[in-house]
């Protein structure tokens, strides 16, 4: 060891005994005026991840221009997870182990959620996702509760999603159009596997019989033979679950004028940039949303929507709305617990009563099958379905929140409507 | 059974006319130069990326939309020779027989940053080219969208200049003539780097041209640079490396195979089919179907 080097590390070890030491003498007080951290890992490149760290930032600087939480401001550390898994799970441990955060957002993918659930036992941090889906995430909760009760689902699972789906298929497409049959086409991924068992059970409750479910491969470029396939089996609607793909299946159906309509998931399009990135193909299709530009779900949608697209110029996606209540109900329960302690946390995220962008946020019971799910229902959440008009989000659905009537572009064939 | 023989034809010939105009100067250039740019793939999607944004960022028309993309891809692929594929050529701080693999490392290298840049910028979500024509018409029973014959028809008219251009100019000719025997075109007093700067502006225009068809006709995001370049790496490998008329041809064995398999087995499973062949040529005929060497 040469001597400048052993004077540096000997200094160095001399200066982290000394910050060791004023550490143990610090009074507590000193600790809780440092900031609370939230950590948010999202897929910055893609559309709908990108507004995830946007909406948290945006409720966190609210948040402290009203004061903080018990004088404590709130800070986010945002990580691009590149829409992958793997470095999820780094960004999740450098968010625990290194930045200390006390809470973190992560991801739209019920695949990357999923591989980062067993790290928020074993890391004791609190977990919230805006835009995973999978009911899996819930259940995995159920069988090992100590362990993963620091994961909160904080966006709608995909039953759920499903069931809000067929609702508004009833009024929308059975009351309305006369209904009868469908297809249910859905891109191969963690989300849709329980999306699509409860499609195959809520559409013949509601009068549409499945005629074909067709999982269609996340990197298909060319829907010609799928869209072939299902003209040929002659249903009155196609019902989607579409997530990663958008741009491509939308387009494909616009140019080849695929007489059926399109209804159901299409999480693209909640996008308000999705009529540019399909050049306008997607006039007609119909998607189902907890939230959606023009829509007061609440009071403080339209507040939350104008303040977004000032300072970011767009609108919100669909988890920037979950994103930024999260951020909220968060810091709520942080006041409450009195505390950042994780499992003090848990216990007040479990007591969330809070109305937010989509509805009133509540967690289902530690004995749900889907514990820390979020309750969907006429009195907390409901969800919307939507059209694009004439490059608009159209509110079709429920009638008390629409602002639009049904419309769908000329090559458009309604069979049993006629 | 008829209709769905004729889909298949049709959708088959759009496609495959695609890759072919996709390949060819792939080929061409891995003939003339030996380089095989492994960037191919970011260069097309590039292309996509800016007639896209041009539509909706300068609100230009289509064909404005078209005439940018077309462009940028040749900007960016000629971009690519001069920053990247040139100064690796001319070093002498490598040795020649290892210029092939640091100029294959290079240019993948670019590629994945170029895709890097594109998803930053411009999102991962897919992008699609405003189609110069819209609607359908109806072929022997078969709803075709317009755009679809409109991309065959200029596709071939691309290739078929092209033929002309190489087979029917002096510049063309020394073109064709460095692709056989560089060394003896260099005695005939011609310079081999104007024969690759003028090789590398053609690959320019076609991958412009091919990436705003493919951008039209399917739409690409980042993610596609991977598969796009595998896909032309494939086609002229099942051609015979440096072919064109082998590129011609295995662009449609694969846009076929693909198409066939998508209908008739499934859409899942289309890339697999084609590879197998890959493989089986491989062992029965490693110089490919028209392959010199």
């Amino acid at each position: 060891m040469t001597k400048p080097f052993r004077r540096a590390a000997f200094s160095a070890f001399g200066a982290s005994a000394a910050a060791f030491a004023l550490a143990l003498v610090t009074p507590a007080s000193a600790q809780s005026n440092d900031p609370i951290k939230i950590g948010v890992i999202a897929e910055a490149q893609a559309v709908a991840g990108a507004s995830i760290p946007q909406a948290a930032q945006l409720a966190a600087d609210e948040i402290n221009a009203a004061g903080g939480v018990n004088g404590r401001k709130i800070e986010i550390i945002s990580y691009d997870n590149h829409s992958s898994a793997a470095e999820s799970v780094r960004a999740f441990q450098r968010a625990a182990n290194e930045d200390h955060v006390n809470a973190v957002i992560a991801s739209y993918i019920s695949e990357v959620v999923l591989a980062l659930e067993p790290w928020t036992g074993r890391l004791k941090t609190v977990m919230v996702t805006p835009g995973a889906a999978s009911d899996v995430i819930t259940q995995n909760i159920a069988k090992d509760y100590n362990n993963l009760k620091y994961t909160f689902h904080g966006y709608a699972t995909s039953t759920s999603i499903a069931d809000a789906t067929c609702d508004a298929a009833k009024d929308l497409l059975v009351k309305d159009l006369h209904m009868k049959s469908a297809v249910v086409m859905s891109e191969d991924a963690a989300w849709t596997t329980p999306l699509d068992v409860e499609y195959l059970n809520c559409l013949p409750k509601i009068g549409i019989k499945v005629i074909d479910h067709i999982r269609v491969s996340p990197d298909t470029t060319d829907f010609t033979p799928i869209y072939n396939k299902i003209e040929g089996e002659k249903p009155d609607v196609m019902i989607t679950g579409i997530s990663h793909v958008g741009v491509q299946p939308t387009v494909q159906w616009k140019q080849q004028e695929v007489p059926i309509a399109m209804f159901g998931v299409s999480s693209q399009a909640t996008n308000s940039s999705f009529w540019q990135d399909t050049n306008g193909a997607v006039e007609g299709v119909l998607y189902q949303s907890f939230a959606g530009p023009g829509v007061a779900v609440t009071p403080k949608t339209l507040p939350f929507v104008a303040a977004f697209n000032k300072r970011f110029g767009n609108n919100p996606s669909y988890a920037g709305y979950t994103s930024y209540d999260e951020v909220y109900y968060i810091a709520d329960a942080i006041k409450r617990a009195g505390s950042t302690d994780p499992d003090k946390l848990v216990e007040a995220l479990e007591q969330t009563d809070y109305v937010g962008t989509i509805g009133r946020v509540q967690f289902k019971g530690k004995d749900s099958p889907n514990p820390h799910a979020l309750k969907i229902g006429p009195d907390t959440i409901t969800g919307l379905m939507l059209q694009w008009q004439n490059g608009k989000q159209v509110n079709l659905w429920p009638e008390k929140v629409a602002n639009g009537k049904l419309k769908f572009p000329s090559f458009i064939k309604l069979g049993a409507a006629n | 059974m008829g209709v769905l023989f004729w889909q298949i034809l049709i959708d088959g010939f759009a496609i495959s006319s695609l890759y072919a105009l996709g390949a060819t100067g792939f080929a061409l250039i891995f003939g003339v130069s030996g380089v095989l740019n492994l960037s191919h793939g970011a260069l097309m999607v590039a292309a996509v990326v800016a007639a896209w944004a041009a539509g909706n960022d300068l609100h230009v028309g289509p064909y404005a939309g078209a005439a940018i993309g077309v462009a940028i891809g040749f900007g960016a692929t000629l971009l690519t020779y001069f920053l990247i594929v040139r100064p690796l050529q001319q070093t002498r701080k490598i040795r020649e027989e290892e210029k092939e693999i640091f100029i294959l490392t290079a240019t993948l290298l670019w590629g994945i940053m170029l895709q890097e840049l594109i998803a930053y910028f411009y999102t991962n979500n897919a992008k699609t080219v405003a189609p110069i024509v819209q609607g359908v018409v109806s072929i022997v029973g078969v709803r075709t969208p317009a755009n679809e014959i409109f991309t065959s028809v200029v596709c071939w008219i691309v290739i078929g200049v092209l033929w002309l251009l190489v087979n029917r100019t002096r510049a063309g000719k020394a073109v064709l003539a460095a692709s056989m025997n560089p060394r003896g075109v260099t005695l005939m007093g011609i310079e081999l780097s104007q024969v690759y700067i003028a090789v590398w502006a053609i690959y320019g225009v076609l991958v412009g041209i091919a990436g705003v068809l493919l951008g039209m006709f399917l739409g690409v995001s980042s993610y596609s640079v991977g598969p796009l370049t595998a896909s032309a790496f494939s086609i002229v490998v099942l051609g015979g490396l440096g072919s064109v008329s082998g590129a011609l041809i295995a662009a449609y064995v694969v846009g076929y195979l693909e198409t066939v398999t998508a209908y008739l087995i499934s859409p899942a499973y289309r890339t697999i089919p084609p590879l197998l062949l890959l493989v089986a040529v491989m062992y029965v005929r490693p110089r490919g179907l028209l392959g010199r060497r």
